[in-house]
């Protein structure tokens, strides 16, 4: 007779001191473990919920300026240094960690309409509404020291938007024309202008660094290259563009904020249609800025409303607001995205979460196992109805609750009425155009 | 010599206009397939050497071998120069890799967009490569199987209880004990999920908690009332008593915990781990769910077959199988109020049923003397046997041994479920008829209640060798088991997601719009999508006359009929004058037979 019997020694099971951790022997036999789908539901559900539970996107806010906020910069090379100008004239330079202002300069008489940084952070520009472009040292005076701009251009025009090349002594300011400037001299090196009177913002392209896109007041977004005499193309649009911001991973891809409560999203090569867009928003969008990895970006409203909208997305993964929260004029990405800033009317600025449930600080290993967890596992349910309706619920203020219905109705009004116009009219002679293809008038090369 | 030029000036272009560079992330496939063509180069090479020939071997492909031997060289030889004799992976056995295998593969086809394709190809590697790290895994489990063997004319099924406890060492040998226990049996057993403790509750109401392996007592109480069955809850800190009148719940102390008075009159229970339920099974035909964790009833049943006495579950997908007295075994989930199926098993009334630990096979016996195994997937009876005096209780361990007692004796039978069986692999007597039989989980272990008290029987083979800490821990400490339990119920699964193939929560749903727009309306109690009736609007000055407000509505009434009706008459008229056409143009060229006119 041949026998063995299941016999274990608890000394291979049991750790062998108390300051050992815990033996946890494994079988992945899936017949020991039944019902792995719905335990992960499970789990699924439960990292859903928590998420929610924990989505406290509201950092702080920076207050101090004594008028609406109206423009913002990110330093180029420091993540704790934002720069932001007033209405007032008044520029303010805030430590963030510690959520103070370190500098305030009275930079111009009127709004600061632009600010900033040039690229190697050690000095910032500045327009403003007295007709004048300056630059400022980075570093706070000594003591006893005046404060003093380095530089100050007088130019013949308002300037509502300026911009820094990425790596040459170059800057673009906008205002009745596009002007290039040389860091050296007094007058602008090209002024670009196609017929129209005035320009609310310029951003140089991030890869090709030659080139710019405007916008115009006559409702365009224009293309130039730096290295030529007049303007690549334009696109016109139903409604104004107020700002833009170019991808910084995939530089063809540029935003804009427009008028009509909704962004797009464009190739630069086809402008004939944009490629997304994006509808959320109840009101006029006012400002946009990419993520730094260039999968996301920010739009403020003037709603009072902050959303973040997938790059290819037609509608928002994230709103943010709060009680306070007046028009919101501007917001800026940080540079490790993590942290949005924006800027508003009531004198604030407010600093959030990229991701409004992230847990800020240091994580230890084991945290952040679970947190790549619940992320996988929140992405495979995502689709279930239960965990779906969870993870997509937003509380909204009443104002945006009210209205978006409101512009819904509007919506399905406007595109009954068209339904019967073509059923009643001879086929063909309404033609059925796609959303993207309703917002833009015409392309001028 | 000639050679060697001719190849090192093909080399020099050829070489690189032909092929880029051989790099080390290339796939080395090439390699293998032409590692034979190599080697007969080489010979080749040898033999041309030696003779002096050098026609036979062009200069690229000499090329190309020359290359791909020091490719290989730096592969499979080390410093030393010798050479791995087992290179590249180890191979895994594809039954080991069926075993970690999780349903399909999906399929990519043509239609599929590129970055579903992508996200597809991504997601398969990923499974492809834990199942077989899984399979590699299972090479490092510590423990194997136990096994009995007999001599070579010596059936297993004679060797006594005796002979194995002496067989085997100490602490296994003292596995095999018995418990006389005259005054108040018969007796139900149940074990503890992890193995550890064990509860016994004998009819006359005797409800002792022992932890078997060190043969220490925890409890002992009598309830004073007639116990119709026992049940450790999720741990080894609570069980529950079906009694005579009501449910009760008793820590492990013997403290009475809680008296449910809505569940009376219970026979069996069984209780669903992952989804923390009890089910149970009344003398009045109810079966009922507690949830453990809220101590709420989930779902009272009327299962409308009469006594209920007969139940197991099935480990896989929680399904509650239960046997009837006029031979049906019915599957119930607690979201139906009828039987999910329902399978006549016998021809007179079942009395056991036992599913295995896969949740593929059942086993059943009935007082037609028989004991029948089914396939659970396709309800397909397998083997049917006759066993002389009846099997009046089944369980199954988990590695597939079946224990049945028929009266006094306790046979096991190996491989039952697969193919048919002759003879029994153990049999024991014990002292008296056999109400309750269970394996010990990962335990080479039988526990058997009878009317004279309880009998633990060593049964080799019959436990999982080697536990998964993470699910259950039989050696964890009290911390642990603290821990463990958390995480259980915050895992708990809701019992609405017991159903036949739980798996099915993973898998797309393909329901038509019809029938998800058909449950929307059903959820919703009136249908979203319906056309609105068309009110016409009131109008002043007298044109909201009855005959105006009429007039109006035709003009609106069958609308979508109308855009019907106007397609087919089109249709019909293009039709009509194509007809026309082709009888003009026949006509204009005046071909008309003499045999047209028998033309319909």
């Amino acid at each position: 007779m041949k026998v063995k019997v299941l016999s274990r020694n608890p000394d291979d099971y049991v750790r062998e001191t108390t300051r050992d951790i815990h033996r946890v022997p494994r079988n992945y036999d899936p017949t020991l473990h039944p019902f792995e789908v719905p335990r992960e539901y499970t789990r699924a559900l439960n990292a859903t919920k928590l998420e929610r539970v924990f989505a406290k996107p509201f950092v702080g806010s920076l207050d101090g300026h004594r008028d609406g906020i109206n423009c913002m910069a990110k330093h180029s090379k420091s993540l704790s240094i934002l720069l932001s100008g007033a209405c007032d004239g008044e520029v303010k330079l805030w430590n963030l960690p510690k959520r103070e202002c370190f500098r305030t300069v009275q930079a111009h008489e009127g709004f600061v309409r632009g600010i900033v940084t040039r690229f190697c952070g050690t000095s910032f520009f500045t327009v403003g509404d007295d007709k004048t472009i300056k630059q400022w040292k980075m570093e706070p005076p000594g003591y006893g020291e005046q404060e003093e701009p380095l530089n100050t251009i007088l130019g013949k025009a308002v300037f509502t938007g300026i911009d820094h090349h990425q790596s040459g002594e170059t800057f673009a300011t906008c205002g009745q024309t596009v002007d290039i400037w040389d860091e050296q001299r007094t007058s602008p090196i090209r002024s670009f202008s196609w017929g129209v009177d005035s320009f609310s913002c310029v951003r140089y392209n991030p890869v090709e660094t030659e080139l710019l896109a405007s916008c115009a007041s006559d409702r365009s977004v224009v293309l130039y290259d730096m290295r030529e005499a007049t303007p690549l193309k334009k696109v016109i649009m139903k409604l104004r563009s107020n700002t833009l911001c170019w991808n910084p991973m995939e530089a063809y891809y540029f935003t804009s904020s427009n008028e009509d409560y909704n962004l797009y999203t464009y190739d630069m090569r086809y402008l004939d249609n944009p490629v997304t867009v994006h509808m959320d928003h109840v009101s006029a969008v006012l400002d946009v800025d990419y993520s730094p990895t260039g999968r996301e970006f920010v739009s403020a409203s003037f709603d009072k409303s902050v959303r973040i909208f997938p790059k290819d997305g037609g509608h928002s993964r994230e709103v943010y607001h709060t009680k306070r929260m007046q028009h919101v004029i501007c917001v800026r990405w940080s540079a490790d995205n993590k942290y949005i800033l924006s800027g508003s009317d009531e004198m604030n600025i407010r600093m959030w979460k990229a991701n409004a449930s992230e847990k800020l600080g240091v994580l230890t290993p084991r945290e952040k196992t679970t947190r790549d967890y619940n992320q996988k596992l929140r992405e495979k349910f995502q689709h279930h109805p239960h965990i779906r309706r969870i993870a997509r619920h937003r509380h909204l203020p009443h104002d945006i609750y009210k209205q978006r219905r409101e512009q819904r109705e509007m919506k399905d009004a406007r595109r009954r009425k068209e339904l019967n116009v073509r059923k009643h009219s001879k086929p063909g002679s309404v033609p059925v155009e796609t959303e993207k293809e309703k917002h833009v008038v015409t392309v001028v090369e | 010599m000639a050679a060697t030029m001719e190849a090192a000036s093909t080399k020099s272009h050829v070489g690189k206009k032909g092929k880029p560079p051989k790099r080390y992330w290339d796939n080395p496939t090439e390699d293998s397939e032409n590692s034979h063509v190599n080697k007969k180069n080489r010979q080749d090479g040898e033999s041309d050497s030696n003779q002096g020939n050098i026609t036979a071997v062009s200069p690229n492909k000499e090329l190309v071998t020359e290359k791909q031997n020091k490719n290989r060289q730096s592969k499979t030889n080390h410093i030393s120069g010798s050479k791995d004799p087992f290179p590249g992976e180890a191979p895994i056995p594809q039954e080991r890799l069926k075993k970690f295998q999780r349903g399909e593969k999906s399929q990519v086809t043509s239609g599929l967009r590129s970055k579903l394709k992508e996200a597809i190809k991504r997601s398969e590697a990923e499974s492809e490569l834990a199942q077989k790290q899984a399979a590699r895994f299972d090479l490092l489990l510590p423990e194997d199987a136990g096994f009995l063997e007999g001599d070579e004319d010596e059936d297993t099924c004679t060797i006594s209880q005796d002979d194995i406890a002496d067989a085997v060492d100490i602490t296994s040998g003292a596995k095999y004990f018995n418990l006389h226990l005259s005054q108040f049996g018969p007796y139900r057993l149940d074990y503890s999920k992890a193995g550890r403790h064990l509860i016994l509750g004998g009819k006359r109401g005797h409800v002792t908690c022992i932890e078997w392996q060190s043969k220490q007592l925890v409890s002992e109480i009598n309830v004073m009332e007639t116990v119709n069955d026992v049940k450790w809850l999720h741990n080894e800190d609570m069980f529950a008593v079906a009694q005579k009148k009501w449910l009760h719940i008793y820590d492990s102390k013997g403290v009475e915990l809680h008296c449910i008075r809505k569940f009376n009159d219970v026979l069996s229970m069984e209780f669903l781990p992952y989804h923390f339920l009890l089910a149970t099974a009344s003398a009045t035909g109810f079966l009922q769910y507690l949830d453990v964790s809220v101590g709420k009833e989930v779902v009272c049943i009327n299962a409308k077959l009469g006594r209920l006495g007969v139940m197991t579950q099935n480990p896989q997908n929680a399904i509650i199988h239960m046997g009837h007295p006029n031979g049906i075994v019915s599957l119930w989930s607690p979201n139906q109020k009828e039987p999910l199926v329902k399978m006549l098993c016998h021809q007179g009334g079942v009395r056991s049923v036992a599913v295995d630990k896969t949740g593929t096979y059942m086993v059943t016996s009935g007082l037609d003397k028989k004991l029948k195994v089914y396939d659970i997937r396709a309800f397909k009876p397998l083997q049917s046997y006759f066993l002389p005096a009846g099997a009046a209780c089944l369980s199954l361990s988990q590695r597939g041994l079946l224990a049945a007692a028929t009266g006094d004796i306790v046979q096991v039978y190996r491989d039952v479920l697969g193919t048919p069986v002759t003879k029994p692999y153990m049999a024991h007597r014990v002292r008296g008829g056999i109400t309750g039989l269970s394996y010990c989980p990962h335990e080479d272990v039988l526990g058997v209640g009878h009317s004279d008290g309880f009998t633990s029987m060593i049964v080799p083979g019959a436990g999982e060798p080697n536990f998964d800490a993470m699910d259950v821990n039989p050696v964890g400490s009290l911390k642990q088991r603290r821990e463990w339990e958390v995480k259980a119920l915050l895992e708990k699964i809701q019992p609405e997601l017991i159903c036949l193939d739980p798996s099915q929560l993973g898998r797309v749903d393909h329901a038509s719009w019809e029938q998800r727009h058909e449950e929307r309306v059903k959820i919703l109690g009136y249908d979203p999508l319906a056309q609105e009736k068309f009110k016409p609007r009131m109008r002043k000055k007298g044109r909201s006359s009855s005959g105006a407000v009429e007039k109006r509505k035709k003009k609106v009434a069958h609308e979508d009929q109308r855009e019907v009706i106007r397609k087919t008459v089109e249709e019909n008229l293009g039709k009509q004058k194509e007809l026309k056409k082709e009888k003009a143009t026949l006509a204009a060229q005046g071909q008309r037979s003499a045999l047209d006119r028998f033309k319909k």
